[in-house]
Parts: structure tokens; C-alpha cells; sequence
């Protein structure tokens, strides 16, 4: 009986223990499914969302870049078809024979073999590998015929960069290239847009407008499971091919300049005087785009690299020469303007026996024999530097830089348009004493007369000079882009000048430089007044003229190359009613009148031709609107 | 008495049957079928090696249960003791020679099954505390020496399956041995001084885990530590689980798991994929199965007149809702990640065997609910 009353109080014990622990239980599910209740229904969102950014990843496809157009809507950077192979090492059954195959129909050199294992051990087997990614049409259709052969090899159309007027455009639209870390670290658009072999503007317009050009990605999303792999394609999105920007440029000009200016180092500009327009800027030697796109060669890179007349300088904007007496236009129109001389104003040019003297310093004219009295307009007209001398002495370096920096000259000619171009510079009392602390010298002056010493302007200032004195010195802004509304800046067309005879007076000297007999460049002169054009040589030492050399008076093929002098042109035209303003500069060619001027003549006719075509189609134009 | 019982056992067979737990068996065979479907669906849909292994260890098992159930509750009374020390010994075996994986060495081979004795250590555990249980008077519970055996009976193997080392494993065994404690009527202020003890030596525990299990302690508290290493599991496991919504992605269309972002979704984390593609009505239909059969295992030991019979239900109850318990909470973030299978679902042998015979006792409890053991 002790036993059934002591298994009674365990049975009451064991009992009571087992509703405590039910009790409990009960509790301890509840949480449970409070637990899923919060996770499953209320926090649904939140895990829906961090799933589906597990299995979904979306893959950015390059976009399509936005076309270059000239002024006549022809394609000067487009797009072209890449035929390009690729091959993803998962799906090829055997890695090594495939890859032979495909040396031998490729023929690929044993370096570039080495270098295509090497790049497959990086990446992971189902990536894609890039085996060649701009294949000719003969090697694509060789590949394609062996395609039963060939395992998990993809030939791929792609859609890439392409220049089709080579060198011609070089040095306004630049170039593309690979993306690199730089370029990405730089724009943010870059950085959201970025895929591999993703192309971007190095340099040039291409650079300047890569927002607008980029264009959107095309994206396609797939389903990956945990290891990257991809199962599914759930999705393709289309994107937009980039902005087309459209230039001023008139292709068969800019073709023209390229060729005037073959085997030459130098640069041509040509400018509407009007509406700023410039059809054509052309620095040579330039090279070929297309070999940027895919990425230049080692032997290539080192061939423009190294070449001494710097295809890679920008010689139009980027280049600072002394103007020579390319500037003296405007030495004459400060003079006049500021009332320091008239034009009656007479200076005898004594030739190299006499020289123009200054505190014991002497000033030779280029002319040995001396030009004898001169008057403005003849001193403009046979370039005479001792006329320039005495009329700089007279006028003052600040009077004259204040004329120059009206014209254009001593500031960038396009603004931001281009990360290379250069201030040139137009110097000043001012100027010296903040830049280099010393105290002007009058000698100085007398050099900057003739556009020597400090004074320097790039080809593109000189061209806008050239059409702010051709238009009647109104103030122009050049314009390289083709703007569908342009917006009319204030002071356009403003006057520069206090007294229009005056300019009136510089373009007729200008004229007789060109057109009349003992003018610097009477050879290149054009007698048809429709294509008749006025304009002012200069030949820009490059270094000091010492007495020997004065002495040896060389021919220019006699001089180094590196020491003979710029030749320079500009102009404008057609006389009677002008409307186009050119700049030439040959570096180290040596006389303007001989080397620069007669390119200016096959240039204007060319140009002059064309303006009607660009006036009609500009008519067009709006009347399609 | 004796009469009585004779004319019992002639319409034994009989009997047996229409004391058969149906109820209970019904939800087992529909808790299998779960199993087998997710399971299925582990593979990705196809029958692959999982799912035909665990096809075929459920049907066995199920047999096995079945005839346990025929067995007599006293038979399983007297080898107590027995069942508990060769399952000590495969232990001891296992540390010698037992077969490694994944860096613990916790299962023997017996050349046709390798067998985790670890797993039943689980059942045997209750089987024998619940034997020395039984002789006991309640005043006697309490005693030292009774305290001092029983204590052994429950670090012996949880030392011995501690060194394989499987954290996870020998704290289920012990706290189905202290739930074992806890229905014979220990103390309270023995519960409640242990747990003071063991929250204060908490430190000096976490100083003794292996860096591991430290990290995972540290995941715990905090998985986005370290989201693509240690957090990895748990953050993965809430993504699916959660993004299962009120009825799941559907089945077969689990995406963490069918695209491998969940890690052993075959064993501990067989609830997450469940949970992802049957979502929260499914999760609380499975909750309401395991309930269900935890109910009637409850029931059977209510029922039952021998004390061994009752303190075996009650604990192999309770254990199995601990199991879930800490099976559940794992995957859901509330505990630290342990490896605990949850019973049945997970894939593996041994722990559906321990289960299986576990379910065999308390059927065979049900149809002997009459049988006293004196």
C-alpha cells in the first residue's frame, strides 16, 4: 500500500510537471509562429525584395554611341559591325584542341595565343572570353564555315566605334578607347554605364560631349543561382543609342586641308566671319582613329609618339607660335584706333646698313635692301618690320594688347569645348611684372610690333582675328558645334572698332598685300573677284637671327629643320563681299609669302564653291521646318 | 487478476490492432510524405539520391515502427539499461574508429549502414533515465546518490559525443535527459539553480568553444557581420523564409533553394526550403502535424498505467517539441546556428531511426496502455 500511495503522489507529481511543461510548449509555439507570422507576412517586402537581388543580376550591354554629323548631316563618326569571337571555356568540350583550331584559322602568332590562355585562367569558366574582337570578314567566314568544329565558340556581331574619314577629323573629335580606371573614376556617368569593353572619348569632342554620346546601356537580366551561373534570361531592355552631335564642319574642306597639308606639319582653320561657324580645322600630321578603338599597338603607339612633327599636338588650338606679322593688321588698326599715327604716317626703311636703332640696340627688317619710305598702307602691304618698329615704339605694348585681346587673341577661342586649348599670349607691362617680375623693356615692345618675343596665338585666334577684321570688327564666337537653337550671345556682333574707316583702311591694305603688285604674297592672289581674297603673311622666327647668320643668309632647306621658321597665313575672302576667314600655319616652312599663302588659293576656291551648297542647304533647312 | 489477463492475451492480436494509434500514425505517414515531397523538391525536382534514399529509409523505418508498436512496453523496460550502454559503446567505438566528415567524426560503419550512435543515444537516453526512474520513490528522487547516477547517465554521453565533436547533438541528449529529470520529479530549485549557474559560467563556457562556434554565437547576435561568410547561412535562411510570404512560392519554385543559395537545405535547414515554397499556412499546417502527433504522444502517457510508459511519453514529447523547437528557431535567427535535424523532415538515417523507434514505443505504450510493470 506504501507503493500505491507513493505511486499515486509520483503519478499527481509527473502529471503536474507535464501541464506546467504543456504550458510552456504551448508558449514557446506561439513565439514560433509569431516568428513566421513577422517574418513571412509582415516583413514579406523586405525578403522578397533581398531575394530576387539574389537571384536575379542584371548584365549591362555596351551602349551604342551617338553619331558625329558635319554640317551637311554626313556621318563622320558612326558605328560600325565588329565580327568578334567569343567563347565561354564551360561549354567547350576540349579547351586545348579548340583553342588550337582556332590559332590555326585565325593565325595567331604564338605571343598572342600565350596571352589568350593567360586571360582564360582569370576569369571564371562560364564567362565569356574575348578571343578577338575585330576580326576581318575572311577570317569571320573562315570561322564560321568550321563553326561544326568548334564547340561552344560564338562569332558575335557587336556594334563599335568607327571613323570612316580617318585621319581628317583626328584632332576635333579625338578618339575612343578602352575605358580604363581613370576614365571611370572621372564621370560618374562613365562609372554607372560602365561594362567590359565599354568605349569612351579619350580626347577631342569625343571626351568634351561623352555625357550626351554614351548613349544608355541595353540590359538584360537573368536568373543566377548562388555561384554567379546564369539559368535563366528573365528580361531584355533595350537601350538608346547616345545623342548625335553635329558640327560646323564641312567634310570636302576639312578633306582639302588634309591634303594641302600632306607631308607638312602645320594647321589650316577656316571660319565663317558671321555666325562664327568653322568649317574646317585641320592639324597635321594626324593619324588614324580606328586604331585607338580596339586598342593601338605598342609599335604603333611609339610610331605617333615619337614622330618630331607631334601628331598628337593639336596644332590648331594647342599650338602657340608667334603670330609674325600675321599680327601686324592689328598693331596698324591700334595705332590708328588709339590715334597714335595716321595713315599718312611715313618711316624710312634703310635696309640691314641701317638699321632701326634703339638704345644701341639694333632692329633689322627682313628685306636687306630696305623698302624706303613707306606709308601704312604699302608698310602692311611689303610687310616692312621697320614701319612696325617705329609704330609699336609710338603706340605702347598695353595699347596694343588691348586691341589683340579685343580681337580674340590671348583667350581660348572655344571656351571648354576642348581640355587642350591654349590661351596663346598677348603680353603687357602688366603681364610681365605679374608673371615674371621684372619691368617691361621698350625693346620688347618693338619685337611685339612684328609679332615676335612674348606674343604668342594659336591658329584658331589668328582665323578669329582674320573674320573679326574681314566682318568689319564686329565680335564673333566661333562655333564648332551646330546648335539646333543658337543662343545669341549679347555682345555678338559688337562693335570692336571706334571708327569703321579704320578697319575699312586694314582690310585694304590687307588687299594690296595680296593683290597688288610687291604685296608679301601677290603669287597667291586670285583675280576672279569671285574667289579674290585679301590677306597677311608671316614668317615666325623661331630663334634669334644672330649677325652670322644674317651674314650666311641661308635658303630654308639649309637650315635644321627645328630652327627654320613658321610660315603663316591668313586671310579672308571673297574681297567684294566677304564671308569666309582663314589662318595656315606651316611649322618650320619657312617664308609665308612662298609656303603658307599659295595653299590659301586652292583653299578659297574650294571653300567658296561650297558656300552656296551651305547656304541652300541651311535654307533647307528651315524650310523643312 | 491473473484470469483476467489471460483471457486478454487470447484476443491479444485483436485487441493490439483496435489500440492501434491511428490517429498518430496517420499524421507520422502524412509527416513522411511532407518529407518526401520536400525532400523531392530539394533535388531540384528530380528523383535524384536524396530523395530515393530517404523514400526507402522511411518505408523500412515505418515497418520498424510498426512492429516495435506489437512489442510489449515491458520488453523495452527491461533492455533500459541495455539499449543505453551499446549505444555508450558505439560511442566510445565512434571515437576510435568511427568515420569522419566534414571535420567530426560522429558516425561507425557497420558495412551495410553507417549509423550515428549519437543519434539514438537521444531515445536510449530517455529510456534508461525513465527505467531508473521508475524503481524510484518520489523522496528518493531527490536524494544524492540518486541525483549523482542520473547526472552520469547524462554527461557520459554528452562528453562522449562533445569530443567528436558535435556540440549540437549532445546538448539535445542532455536536455532530453534533464526533461527526463524534470517529469521524475526533481526539485525545482535544482532547475533553477543550474540555469543560474550555467547563465553565469555563460563567459567561461563561450571561452571553452571552439573558434567556430564562437563565430557562430557572434553571428547570432549579429548576421550582418559578416554576410557572406559565418552570416551566410542565417541571412540566407530569413531571406527564404521570409520571402515565402502567406502561401509560398510554390512548390518546386523555392528560388533561394533551387538556385543554391541555401546551405544544407537537405538537412538543418529542410524547414527554410518548406517554409519558402508552402509559406506561412504551410509552415503552420507542418506546425500543427508535429503538434498533433506530440499531442497523442502526450495522450498515450496520460493514458498510460505504468510509470515507465508515462515518464517515457512525456519526456520523448517534450524532447521532440525541443527538437523542433531549436530546429525552427535556428533557421528562423532566434539561436545561434547548432546542427539539430528536425525530426523526420531532415534527411538522415540515424536520426529518423531514433525517431521511428521512438514512435514505436509510444505506440507500443498506446496498445499496452492496460500493462503495468511492477
Amino acid at each position: 500500500m506504501i507503493d500505491q500511495s507513493d505511486n499515486v503522489i509520483k503519478l499527481s507529481s509527473i502529471n503536474r510537471r507535464m501541464f506546467i511543461l504543456a504550458t510552456a510548449k504551448i508558449i514557446i509555439l506561439g513565439c514560433i509562429v509569431s516568428r513566421l507570422f513577422f517574418l513571412q507576412v509582415r516583413e514579406n517586402k523586405k525578403y522578397l525584395t533581398l531575394s530576387d537581388k539574389n537571384r536575379i543580376r542584371e548584365w549591362k550591354l555596351p551602349p551604342v554611341r551617338g553619331d558625329f554629323k558635319d554640317y551637311f548631316g554626313n556621318v563622320i563618326a558612326g558605328n560600325f559591325e565588329a565580327y568578334q569571337l567569343h567563347l565561354i571555356p564551360e561549354q567547350v568540350d576540349d579547351f586545348r584542341y579548340t583553342m588550337n583550331r582556332i590559332k590555326n584559322i585565325l593565325e595567331l602568332s604564338d605571343k598572342q595565343f600565350q596571352k589568350l590562355l593567360k586571360k582564360k585562367n582569370k576569369i571564371k569558366p562560364w564567362e565569356t572570353l574575348i578571343v578577338a574582337d575585330n576580326l576581318s570578314w575572311k577570317n569571320f567566314s573562315k570561322i564560321n564555315n568550321n563553326l561544326y568544329d568548334l564547340n561552344g565558340v560564338k562569332p558575335i556581331i557587336s556594334i563599335s566605334r568607327n571613323y570612316p574619314y580617318k585621319e581628317n577629323f583626328t584632332h576635333i573629335l579625338g578618339y575612343v578607347s578602352q575605358a580604363n580606371e581613370n576614365d571611370i573614376l572621372s564621370s560618374e556617368i562613365i562609372k554607372e554605364k560602365f561594362v567590359q569593353g565599354l568605349k569612351v572619348g579619350k580626347i577631342g569632342l569625343e571626351k568634351t560631349f561623352e555625357e550626351d554620346l554614351i548613349g544608355s546601356n541595353s540590359i538584360e537580366r537573368y536568373e543566377v543561382n548562388a555561384y554567379g551561373r546564369r539559368i535563366s534570361q528573365l528580361a531584355f531592355q533595350q537601350g538608346d543609342q547616345g545623342k548625335t552631335v553635329k558640327l560646323t564642319v564641312d567634310t570636302e574642306v576639312q578633306k582639302l586641308t588634309n591634303e594641302l597639308l600632306v607631308d607638312k606639319a602645320g594647321s589650316i582653320c577656316a571660319m565663317d566671319i558671321f555666325t562664327g561657324h568653322v568649317i574646317a580645322m585641320h592639324s597635321s600630321p594626324s593619324f588614324d582613329p580606328n586604331a585607338f578603338v580596339f586598342g593601338i599597338s605598342q609599335d604603333d603607339w611609339q610610331l605617333i609618339r615619337n614622330n618630331p612633327m607631334k601628331p598628337l599636338v593639336n596644332k590648331s588650338i594647342s599650338g602657340n607660335y608667334s603670330p609674325g606679322s600675321t599680327i601686324k593688321p592689328i598693331v596698324a588698326l591700334s595705332a590708328l584706333e588709339n590715334e597714335i599715327v595716321s595713315t599718312n604716317f611715313t618711316v624710312h626703311c634703310k635696309g640691314h646698313d641701317h638699321p632701326f636703332e634703339l638704345y644701341g640696340q639694333t632692329y633689322h627688317c627682313w628685306k636687306k635692301e630696305g623698302h624706303g619710305y613707306m606709308n601704312m598702307r604699302e608698310a602692311m602691304k611689303q610687310s616692312c618690320d621697320t614701319y612696325f618698329y617705329e609704330v609699336a615704339r609710338r603706340l605702347g605694348v598695353d595699347k596694343l594688347s588691348e586691341t589683340a585681346k579685343k580681337f580674340g587673341l590671348g583667350e581660348k577661342v572655344f571656351g571648354k569645348l576642348f581640355n587642350n586649348e591654349k590661351n596663346g599670349l598677348i603680353p603687357s607691362t602688366y603681364w610681365k611684372k605679374n608673371a615674371l617680375g621684372r619691368n617691361w623693356l621698350l625693346g620688347e615692345t618693338i619685337i611685339t610690333g612684328i609679332g615676335q618675343g612674348y606674343i604668342q596665338t594659336t591658329p584658331i585666334q589668328l582665323c578669329l582675328m582674320t573674320a573679326q577684321i574681314a566682318n568689319g570688327g564686329h565680335k564673333i564666337y566661333p562655333e564648332l558645334i551646330l546648335r539646333d537653337k543658337e543662343d545669341i550671345k549679347k555682345d555678338k556682333f559688337s562693335s570692336l572698332v571706334k571708327n569703321s574707316k579704320n578697319i575699312r583702311f586694314i582690310q585694304d591694305a590687307m588687299f594690296s598685300s595680296t593683290n597688288e603688285i610687291r604685296g608679301t604674297s601677290f603669287k597667291s592672289r586670285i583675280d576672279d573677284p569671285k574667289y579674290q581674297f585679301a590677306g597677311k603673311t608671316g614668317t615666325a622666327q623661331v630663334k634669334r637671327i644672330t649677325e652670322k647668320d644674317r651674314e650666311l643668309d641661308l635658303k630654308t632647306v639649309e637650315i635644321p629643320y627645328e630652327e627654320r621658321d613658321h610660315a603663316l597665313y591668313v586671310a579672308f575672302g571673297p574681297y567684294q563681299n566677304p564671308r569666309y576667314a582663314i589662318s595656315i600655319l606651316i611649322e618650320h616652312g619657312g617664308s609665308g609669302g612662298t609656303v603658307a599663302a599659295p595653299l590659301a588659293k586652292k583653299l578659297f576656291k574650294k571653300i567658296i564653291d561650297r558656300h552656296e551648297l551651305r547656304k541652300n542647304f541651311q535654307n533647307k533647312k528651315y524650310l523643312d521646318i | 487478476m491473473y484470469l483476467h489477463s489471460k483471457l486478454e492475451n487470447k484476443n491479444n492480436i485483436l485487441q493490439k490492432v483496435r489500440n492501434f494509434d491511428y490517429i498518430l500514425f496517420l499524421c507520422i505517414l502524412l509527416l513522411g510524405l511532407i518529407s518526401l515531397a520536400t525532400m523531392y523538391s530539394t533535388d531540384g525536382g528530380e528523383l535524384l539520391f536524396h530523395t530515393k534514399s530517404h523514400f526507402l529509409k522511411f518505408i523500412i523505418f515505418t515497418f520498424l515502427m510498426i512492429l516495435i508498436s506489437f512489442l510489449n512496453i515491458r520488453y523495452w523496460f527491461t533492455i533500459g539499461y541495455l539499449g543505453y550502454l551499446i549505444v555508450v559503446i558505439m560511442l566510445v567505438w565512434t571515437i576510435n574508429f568511427g568515420i569522419t566528415a566534414s571535420g567530426s567524426q560522429r558516425w561507425i560503419d557497420l558495412y551495410f549502414i553507417n549509423i550515428q550512435p549519437s543519434e539514438l543515444m537521444k531515445i536510449c537516453i530517455i529510456l534508461c533515465l525513465a527505467k531508473f526512474f521508475h524503481r524510484k520513490r518520489l523522496e528518493n528522487v531527490n536524494s544524492f546518490y540518486s541525483v549523482i547516477i542520473s547526472l552520469i547517465i547524462i554527461f557520459l554521453p554528452m562528453s562522449l559525443v562533445i569530443i567528436q565533436p558535435d556540440l549540437g547533438t549532445s546538448l539535445l541528449i542532455s536536455i532530453s535527459g534533464i526533461i527526463v529529470l524534470w517529469f521524475a520529479g526533481l526539485n525545482h530549485k535544482y532547475f533553477f539553480y543550474s540555469f543560474l549557474i550555467t547563465v553565469i559560467s555563460l563567459p567561461f563556457i563561450i571561452s571553452f568553444l571552439k573558434p567556430y562556434q564562437k563565430l557562430r554565437v557572434l553571428t547570432f547576435l549579429n548576421p550582418d557581420r559578416d554576410p557572406l561568410g559565418a552570416g551566410y547561412q542565417i541571412i540566407q535562411s530569413k531571406i527564404a523564409v521570409g520571402s515565402g510570404g502567406l502561401f509560398g512560392k510554390g512548390f518546386l519554385k523555392g528560388t533561394q533553394s533551387y538556385l543554391e543559395f541555401l546551405p544544407e537545405k537537405h538537412t538543418d535547414f529542410i524547414f527554410t526550403l518548406f517554409s519558402e515554397e508552402f509559406g506561412f499556412f504551410g509552415s503552420v499546417f507542418l506546425l500543427l502535424i508535429y503538434t498533433i502527433i506530440i499531442y497523442r504522444i502526450i495522450r498515450t502517457g496520460v493514458i498510460s498505467r505504468s510509470y515507465f510508459a508515462k515518464i517515457f511519453c512525456y519526456s520523448f514529447g517534450a524532447s521532440m517539441f525541443v527538437y523542433i523547437v531549436i530546429n525552427m528557431s535556428m533557421v528562423l535567427g532566434l539561436l545561434p546556428i547548432v546542427g539539430s535535424p528536425l525530426p523526420i523532415m531532415s534527411y538522415g538515417g540515424s536520426s529518423m531511426l531514433a525517431t521511428m523507434i521512438g514512435f514505436g514505443i509510444v505506440m507500443s505504450a498506446k496498445i499496452h496502455s492496460e500493462q503495468s510493470i511492477a
